[in-house]
């Protein structure tokens, strides 16, 4: 699948940085689609952290390098226990340093942008006030939104799939081309 | 002899000998002499299984000691020789000399002739290489100084062998019963002619092994399988052979020769692998054929005179050994273990007797008699060294701390001790190094101390068993001792040694493999490490990554496995003496090993289920 526009060549393309934090990525059929449908780009950098730090031990300078050569950086995790998977715990904890992406002097990723894009298990109607959850994803979300606006970051609301394990297969090739679209539009999206 | 007489001949020789060699290697005499003794059972005087045909058998097993030789050229590394010059000429020379010329006197007031007193001279000068050598390998002295100086001292003789077989037809009396090497092809020619074209053979011989053996080797390692390269080596040997005994030289010293010029190729060891299982039996088939032969009724007329014979050869050589290692200032209980290892009479006199029987030196009689004390004297090798072990060695170690032979150690206090600088050890010690830790680290092997202090590491030498050398080194001071030597049964010592005084030390070791780790733990040791376990575990940890699984589900294998590795070890510890019901119990976690896995990589369909998902439809 070639997309048929290539901006490459023009500068002002924002450049995707896609952070993957799933642990079990060969038992996630969502997960997997989503990856596939993700256009291939010069624009856009795909990490899959499991596979490069499979024993937790995360290289601080390389990932700060490679935050500062993207301009919207996108984790993409499943939604465990209200929260991420550990890996991107712990990358939040070590990478974003105080005074490097916060606090005196902490500018590095200022107007970047964070989007998370999240798949559940549990169906839309779950995460409401009534429903089984008793709150909004968004409403779980708000130590990372914090996290976000602390590194004066610009916070997005996130890319979601939700009920992945009723998912049928016409369901997920809806899904795929929606992500798809999602980041073909932030690529169109004028940077700056 | 009949082909059905061969094949029973080959089951007779074949079974006394797997009989006999193991139970000698159990008593820890050797397998020389468990030939010896497979060879006098099975011969006329006991079981009369084999008559007298061990004489032809002798002959061709003869040509296991012309392998022997070969082996021999081919362990002679210019650069070894270079770096043992001084004690290869001074210690195994003098040795040599000395002794020979002990022999030489004692003989002639016994009444032997002048030439069979330098031929008896030279035969028991020499040591026994094979018992040696095992002893040492055993008991893990191989680096220390008495290892060092026995491996000079038997390198020097094996040398030696060569000019001694070259000596031997001078010393002949009389009437020389030819050995029937075929018919010289030189004998017509007047003597400066032979002599040229033995020259010219042997130049013949460097020069081949020199430029045309390597690529023919390289070919035949190219292209062709295993065997026919182990067909070349022995092609190699044999056409030698009867090379230089076609232009009457000895074949020994020819293969010597060929061996001497191959040492230098990248086939040495590849060689030498191939000819040692036919070296190992033909030799075996000597000793055997020597043991056939022998004339147990002589032996019985004389057992005075031969006891007599032993212990004053043993007592001899022992002497001339100690005076040598005082000269060159060995510590005296290094220097009485070289010189009571070094007591016997070696294997290789039994090749020279046949030979000076062939050139008549000796009558027929002395050699019987000469060849059952030089048996006896291999015998009490090992049964001296225990005694030796025992008695004075421990009372010597006891004393107050001796003269360090190489370097004083300045007291050091550093938190962690490491024994045995090796492999193992030498990552452990970077790895510390480089987190800052401090640490005093011991070595026996005097090359690697030197280059690892080359390499800006400060290493002492000498022996961690001792306790005072580890005191000096700072024990006291020290929270860690990570004992990492090679040698099981030196390891053990030190962790004995070191519990005994310092029972609040912290030891971690390092273990071979799961045996040497339950002796480990027998002793009381809760920090043990399998030197391979890890690093192969890794391995695999990749194999399951090339063969496509993500590289956080292989390392949560790794480590699953790894913790199941542990509990199993706990728990077999305690069957390890129940054969059957230790292997029962292994196959049982085996496999419960393998169910865990598959749980984990999910490889169990019903794992798929979502739990939330499904209280969310409640």
């Amino acid at each position: 699948m070639h997309p048929n526009f290539l901006f490459d060549d023009l500068i002002q393309m924002p450049k995707i940085l896609i952070q993957l934090f799933h642990p079990f990525l060969e038992k996630s059929k969502a997960n997997q689609m989503l990856l596939d449908s993700i256009p291939i780009s010069d624009n856009i950098t795909l990490r899959d952290l499991y596979e490069i730090y499979p024993n937790f031990t995360i290289d601080v300078k390389l990932e700060q390098k490679i935050l500062l050569e993207h301009d919207v950086i996108l984790f993409q995790h499943p939604f465990y226990w209200y929260s991420c998977p550990p890996l991107m715990k712990q990358w939040i904890d070590f990478v974003l340093e105080d005074g490097w992406a916060y606090g005196k002097n902490g500018n590095s990723l200022n107007g970047k942008k964070w989007i998370q894009t999240i798949t559940t298990g549990g169906s839309e109607n779950a995460y409401k006030e009534d429903g089984f959850h008793k709150h909004r994803i968004e409403d779980f979300l708000l130590p990372f939104r914090r996290t976000a606006e602390l590194c004066k970051m610009d916070y997005q609301s996130p890319f979601l799939v939700q009920g992945t394990f009723q998912l049928k297969e016409g369901d997920f090739q809806k899904e795929s081309l929606r992500y798809r679209n999602f980041i073909l539009s932030l690529l169109e999206a004028k940077h700056g | 002899m009949g082909e059905v007489n061969f094949f029973i001949q080959a089951i007779i020789y074949l079974t006394s000998a797997i009989i006999m060699v193991p139970i000698a290697n159990r008593l820890g005499l050797g397998s020389v002499l468990g030939y010896l003794v497979a060879g006098i059972v099975i011969g006329p005087f006991v079981f009369g299984f084999v008559g007298t045909e061990g004489k032809d058998l002798l002959h061709f097993a003869e040509f296991g000691v012309v392998m022997m030789l070969f082996a021999i050229g081919l362990e002679l590394e210019l650069n070894l020789l270079w770096r043992l010059k001084f004690w290869l000429l001074g210690l195994g020379g003098l040795q040599l000399v000395l002794t020979t010329v002990f022999v030489f006197l004692f003989s002639i007031g016994f009444q032997f002739s002048w030439k069979s007193s330098i031929a008896l001279g030279f035969i028991l000068s020499l040591s026994s290489t094979a018992i040696v050598l095992q002893t040492l390998k055993e008991k893990g002295l191989m680096k220390s100084i008495s290892g060092q100086a026995s491996f000079s001292i038997l390198l020097f003789q094996d040398m030696a062998v060569i000019p001694i077989l070259a000596i031997f037809p001078m010393l002949s009396e009389g009437d020389v019963i030819t050995n029937d090497h075929g018919h010289s092809l030189v004998d017509h020619l007047p003597g400066y002619q032979k002599t040229l074209v033995v020259l010219f053979v042997v130049i013949g011989i460097i020069l081949i092994g020199r430029y045309i053996l390597s690529p023919i080797f390289r070919l035949i390692a190219k292209s062709g399988s295993r065997e026919i390269f182990t067909g070349a080596s022995l092609l190699l040997v044999i056409a030698i052979s009867v090379l230089m005994t076609s232009v009457g030289v000895s074949a020994a010293l020819g293969t010597f020769l060929a061996g001497v010029v191959l040492a230098s190729s990248e086939f040495r060891h590849e060689l030498e692998s191939n000819i040692e299982p036919f070296k190992g039996l033909l030799l075996g088939l000597f000793f055997l054929s020597v043991g056939a032969s022998m004339e147990l009724p002589v032996v019985f007329q004389h057992p005075m005179k031969i006891v007599g014979i032993v212990v004053g050869i043993i007592f001899l050589k022992a002497l001339v050994l100690l005076l040598l290692g005082f000269l060159f200032k060995l510590p005296l209980d290094q220097n009485l273990y070289m010189a009571l290892a070094l007591s016997q009479v070696g294997e290789f006199s039994f090749v020279l007797f046949g030979y000076s029987e062939g050139l008549g030196i000796f009558d027929k009689d002395t050699i019987v008699i000469l060849v059952a004390c030089v048996a006896l004297s291999m015998a009490f090798t090992p049964i001296l060294l225990l005694l030796y072990e025992k008695t004075i060695f421990e009372a010597l170690q006891s004393k107050a701390p001796k003269k360090q032979t190489t370097q004083t150690l300045e007291k050091e206090e550093n938190p962690v001790i490491i024994c045995g600088f090796g492999r193992f050890g030498n990552m452990v010690g970077r790895f510390l190094r480089s987190n800052g830790i401090g640490i005093t680290i011991l070595d026996y092997d005097a090359d690697r101390v030197e280059m690892l202090g080359r390499f800006g590491f400060k290493v002492f030498f000498g022996d961690a068993t001792r306790i005072e050398l580890l005191e000096s080194a700072g024990l006291e001071h020290a929270k860690v001792l990570i004992a990492a030597l090679d040698h099981p049964e030196k390891q053990h010592e030190l962790i004995r040694n070191v519990k005994h005084h310092y029972p609040n030390l912290q030891i971690v070791a390092r273990a071979g493999d799961r045996e040497e780790a339950y002796d480990l733990k027998e002793m009381g040791l809760s920090f043990i490490y399998r030197e391979t376990r890890e690093t192969a575990v890794k391995l695999g940890g990749d194999v399951l990554k090339i063969l496509g699984t993500r590289a956080y589900a292989a390392e949560r294998a790794k480590n699953l496995f790894l913790a199941h590795d542990d509990e199993t070890f706990h728990e077999l510890f305690d069957l390890r003496k129940d054969r059957v019901q230790y292997i029962s119990l292994a196959k049982q976690r085996n496999s419960e090993l393998e169910r865990l896995m598959f749980v984990d990589l999910g490889k169990e369909d019903e794992l798929d289920l979502d739990s939330w998902s499904e209280m969310e439809r409640m």
